[in-house]
């Protein structure tokens, strides 16, 4: 497979919430508002990326039997540097994802692609899978959050679209996510069968 | 009076899954028969309530102590796994009846959003260890209700006409959906 090939398998094709569906967990909890699913999509890229790396660094010195466990200190050592980083500079943005911050060490994307690829590909085409699969992952939250947003209140990324008395609160809420992910997916699903 | 609260609270309110987005994945993907979602419900029980106590005994005579708060995910998780891994070992041994019944599910719990989100959420709550038993088995009891309910409604959803682009998948988000919404009306309980 070509380098261009992994980094745009992840973006569309493969894309991890709409077609893998996996990650469900974050994609519903925190898209309330596209601001809130890209950046949530955006932490979970940089821990992708950077535990792709270091398990396609180490995969030869890990014994086999001890692989997972091993994966999972790795990864979540990068959500504890996410964490961190974030409870220092965006403190705002840290409390409204709350708890789905440490959570993304449990996130079946990130432990999927340290198993699936990064095991047995090299670091390089590693870094581009993760950075595919985040971008998808981003994407889809955007996109998510976005419906969400201009459905509830009336705007996206915080620009009003239409005023907000026409706006369904219940996107915003729960029930909101799951039918907006859920037609989002039918969506997907007619594509593809075209 | 405050227990029975938080129970309530938990259990309808605040649904870990329709609610808080806690443990979708089984939520999602061991849907399909009542019996095993009761199964799985039972499992994430029995783990969610021995998982909270031991971390949170961890977090208060290990971390606080230490000044090693920022290892807090690092460790859960650890825990968690080697938790599910013993726990299965020792009902082996101990009940292999409830272990036939639970045995399929163990494994799968490690990566179930749902035990680390309750560990870590009792901790940011500041709530004392009973406060802490009674809000992981009240969680508990949430998820197994939502399970099951959702679970009843696919095995009818499973023998419906449902539009072809709809089928799978986003017609059980929807009914999620909708099921959320009815959770909804709980609103003010507690």
């Amino acid at each position: 497979m070509s380098k261009i090939k992994v980094l745009t398998n992840g973006l569309i094709k493969e894309n991890p919430v709409l077609v893998l569906l996996l990650g469900m967990c974050p994609t519903l909890g925190t898209t309330s508002s596209a601001i809130n699913g890209m950046s949530m999509g955006l932490a979970t890229m940089f821990v992708l990326i950077c535990s792709n790396v270091v398990v396609s660094l180490v995969k030869n010195i890990i014994p086999d039997k001890v692989r997972i466990p091993s994966f999972i200190v790795i990864i979540a050592t990068f959500v504890t540097v996410v964490q961190m980083f974030m409870e220092a500079y965006m403190p705002a943005l840290f409390e409204s994802l709350g708890l789905f911050i440490p959570l993304i060490v449990v996130n079946c994307i990130v432990l999927g692609r340290a198993e699936s690829f990064a095991a047995k590909n090299d670091p390089f085409s590693s870094m581009l899978d993760g950075m595919g699969m985040g971008l998808g992952f981003t994407l889809a939250l955007t996109l998510l959050g976005s419906m969400r947003e201009l459905l509830g209140t009336g705007k996206i990324f915080g620009a009003t679209l239409f005023p907000e008395d026409f706006g369904a609160l219940v996107f915003v809420l729960a029930p909101g996510a799951f039918i907006a992910l859920g037609y989002l997916i039918a969506i997907v699903n007619k594509l593809k069968t075209k | 009076m405050e227990y029975v609260l938080m129970f309530i609270g938990a259990v309808f309110v605040n649904n870990i899954i329709l609610a808080q987005f806690l443990g979708i994945c089984p939520f999602l993907g061991v849907s399909k028969k009542t019996s095993t979602a009761a199964g799985m419900g039972m499992a994430v029980t029995f783990v969610m309530t021995i998982a909270t106590i031991v971390t949170y005994l961890i977090q208060k005579y290990v971390l606080i102590p230490n000044n090693l708060q920022f290892m807090q995910t690092i460790t859960f998780i650890l825990v968690i796994a080697s938790l599910v891994q013993m726990v299965e070992i020792m009902l082996k041994k101990v009940s292999p009846s409830l272990y036939q019944a639970l045995g399929v599910f163990l494994p799968l719990i490690t990566t179930n959003c749902a035990i680390l989100g309750v560990a870590i959420s009792v901790i940011q709550k500041d709530f004392d260890l009973l406060q802490s038993v009674v809000y992981a088995i009240s969680s508990a009891i949430g998820f197994m209700l939502a399970m099951v309910l959702f679970a009843g409604i696919r095995e009818q959803l499973a023998i419906t006409n449902v539009p072809s682009g709809m089928k799978g998948t986003p017609i059980a988000l929807i009914v999620a959906g909708l099921l959320a919404m009815a959770f909804m009306g709980f609103a003010g309980l507690a």
